[in-house]
């Protein structure tokens, strides 16, 4: 047992380097967009998801209304459902109660870790707690650090920290553009965000611009065959 | 602050369901073949549809000239994320890229 929680920690070291410079900046930049130190630990230890928390923190600061902000989130980490149904085949004789406690720790990066441990290893309660537990604690005290820390530089946009959030989302798309349907989903969806932000000039440009894209990514798969 | 809460909480639900049903309930019931195909454009589609006006539209407008930083800044990320394949080494160029546009601009 513990030499599974052992396994579980050892595999969280990558993702907890990776964690630590990201979640830095989205304290700093959760911090310096108005909110609290308890807000971006609050919201590290029960969304806890990268990308959708930059984007709530930047959304939040635009003043977008509730409903924009969680269907935005949604549709963000609409992804996590793949990843999860990847792991329901190795986690079959697991409680309901242990599925729903692993399950929260789902996420891109401990995903890459552990959906690819199962492939060549049994996979315990151990090991997955291990690795959830130390991703997640990894996730929140970096992101508070940066939060206690961001509250205290007046202007760091001269730093050019504000452009993580930008320079991340380039990084996520190249690593997961694959071929030229998932190429042409993405100019289409780029294109018609762009048009929609600029003529509604509202947060909703993002769902829409990446329901119609993923529908013609499947509709010209059926044209393609 | 209440409202923030709120919306954290919000987010929190909605986060977790994606996260938790399908282990529970995919051991009973498959999902539609076509729907795990479109789940798969989700990613790639949401993140172009953040990113290309976050780098091309300033104060509602877009600008594609040399003035606009944020598409000075993406070029260098865009090709050190393809060549690295590494998200922390492209966020850190962009961090890096920036400052120095910063400091151009700060003195041009």
């Amino acid at each position: 047992m513990y030499s599974e929680w052992r396994k579980g920690l050892k595999a969280a070291v990558p993702v907890i380097v990776g964690y630590v410079p990201i979640g830095l900046a989205f304290g700093i930049l959760a911090s310096q967009q108005g909110l609290t130190v308890g807000t971006v630990f609050l919201m590290s230890l029960i969304v806890y998801a990268g990308s959708s928390q930059f984007i709530a923190a930047a959304m939040m600061a635009t003043g977008a209304d509730a409903v924009s902000v969680i269907s935005t989130t949604f549709l963000v980490n609409l992804r996590h459902l793949l990843m999860s149904a990847s792991l329901s085949q190795h986690m079959k004789k697991f409680s309901t109660k242990l599925q729903s406690i692993i399950s929260f720790g789902i996420t891109d990066e401990t995903f890459a870790v552990s959906g690819s441990y199962v492939q060549n290893n049994i996979a315990t309660e151990g090991y997955f707690l291990g690795l959830h537990l130390a991703s997640h604690g990894s996730w929140i005290l970096s992101t508070v650090l940066g939060g206690i820390f961001g509250s205290r530089l007046t202007d760091t946009t001269k730093w050019g920290i504000d452009f993580a959030l930008s320079a991340m989302f380039i990084g996520l798309l190249i690593m997961q553009l694959k071929d030229k349907k998932g190429l042409l989903v993405s100019l289409c969806a780029g294109v018609l965000s762009l048009i929609l932000r600029i003529n509604l000039n509202d947060n909703y440009n993002v769902i829409i611009a990446a329901v119609v894209a993923a529908t013609i990514g499947v509709v010209t798969e059926r044209w393609s065959k | 602050m209440e409202q923030i809460v709120f919306i954290i909480l919000g987010m929190s639900i909605v986060t977790y369901l994606p996260r938790v049903l399908p282990i529970i309930v995919l051991s009973k019931t498959e999902a539609p073949e076509w729907f795990m195909r479109w789940l798969k454009y989700i990613p790639v589609a949401v993140l172009s549809a953040l990113l290309v006006p976050e780098i091309l539209v300033s104060e509602n407008v877009v600008n594609l000239s040399l003035t606009n930083k944020n598409l000075l800044a993406a070029i260098p990320c865009f090709l050190i994320a393809y060549k690295t394949k590494n998200l922390f080494i492209t966020v850190i160029t962009g961090i890096i890229a920036m400052l120095i546009l910063n400091l151009i601009f700060a003195y041009v």
